[in-house]
């Protein structure tokens, strides 16, 4: 993909962050006020709280959203910082690598914790 | 024929950290850039931090590691640099897409720049983060 492609990407990617982690943080932030996806007593993240939202596949297809979109937005950004400096083309390649290898572990991990989660969280009410 | 080096007009740190006499725009760049690499490092922890909660550590919660007031603050710091960088990212958006920067003109002397055109939607999405980190505030004292 060419590099005017993935400046797009970046660029649609927070738009949709805009949205999707505009609701987690008013749901984390804002909810100990406002209650809102948080009905138990207490701060928005406590262990009840979050529970409630795991059991609810609409929190996990959106962590699971979240989590690609962040990823990529977030290290995207963070390479286009680094190329700023003129680095040698071996440097870049070698960045481009390293950010792409941590980015799709953490996506892997945060979609595995995800989904178990919502797993877990239904047994405990089914149980 | 000259072989250009592109190495030849390399800032370094400077061009990333500089305003020189680019005005707001500038530094609104910078805290732009800032706050996006604070917000980076605390997704990469919150991923791995949050992962734990399948193993049943919540380390955010009762005598949680990350339960205390030192974090309590600090994740109240990446509200405001999301709120931020929110804003300010949906006007650098709006700016690329050719809305509120005016229409292209002839260019005569003297010239005029767009960026004095913008300049409201900077001042407004400013205004807009600062009411959305008063909130989060609001929200930290009563929760």
């Amino acid at each position: 993909m060419n590099r005017t492609r993935l400046w797009i990407l970046h660029m649609a990617a927070g738009v949709v962050l805009f949205l999707v982690l505009g609701m987690h943080m008013a749901i984390m932030h804002l909810g100990g006020v406002s209650h809102l996806f948080a009905p138990y007593a207490g701060t928005a993240d406590s262990i009840q709280n979050s529970l409630f939202r795991d059991r609810m596949p609409f929190f996990t297809v959106s962590y699971v959203l979240l989590l690609g979109v962040a990823l990529f937005h977030g290290l995207y950004g963070f390479r286009t910082i680094l190329f700023e400096l003129t680095l040698k083309r071996a440097a870049e390649r070698a960045i481009t690598v390293v950010l792409l290898v941590v980015g799709l572990g953490l996506f892997a991990l945060g979609t595995w914790a995800a989904v178990a989660a919502h797993g877990m969280a239904l047994a405990g009410v089914k149980g | 024929m000259t072989v250009l080096d592109r190495r030849s007009n390399r800032l370094g740190v400077w061009g990333w950290l500089g305003g020189g006499r680019w005005g707001m725009e500038r530094y609104a760049y910078i805290l732009h850039r800032i706050t996006g690499l604070a917000i980076l490092l605390y997704l990469l922890l919150h991923i791995v931090v949050t992962s734990f909660r399948v193993e049943g550590i919540y380390l955010w919660t009762g005598n949680g590691f990350l339960h205390s007031p030192v974090f309590e603050m600090g994740e109240y710091l990446v509200f405001a640099a999301f709120a931020y960088h929110a804003c300010n990212g949906l006007r650098l958006v709006l700016v690329e897409l050719g809305v509120a920067v005016g229409k292209p003109t002839e260019p005569v002397f003297p010239y005029k720049t767009s960026l004095n055109v913008q300049r409201p939607l900077l001042i407004g999405m400013m205004f807009l983060a600062l009411i959305l980190v008063a909130m989060g505030a609001y929200a930290e004292l009563i929760g």
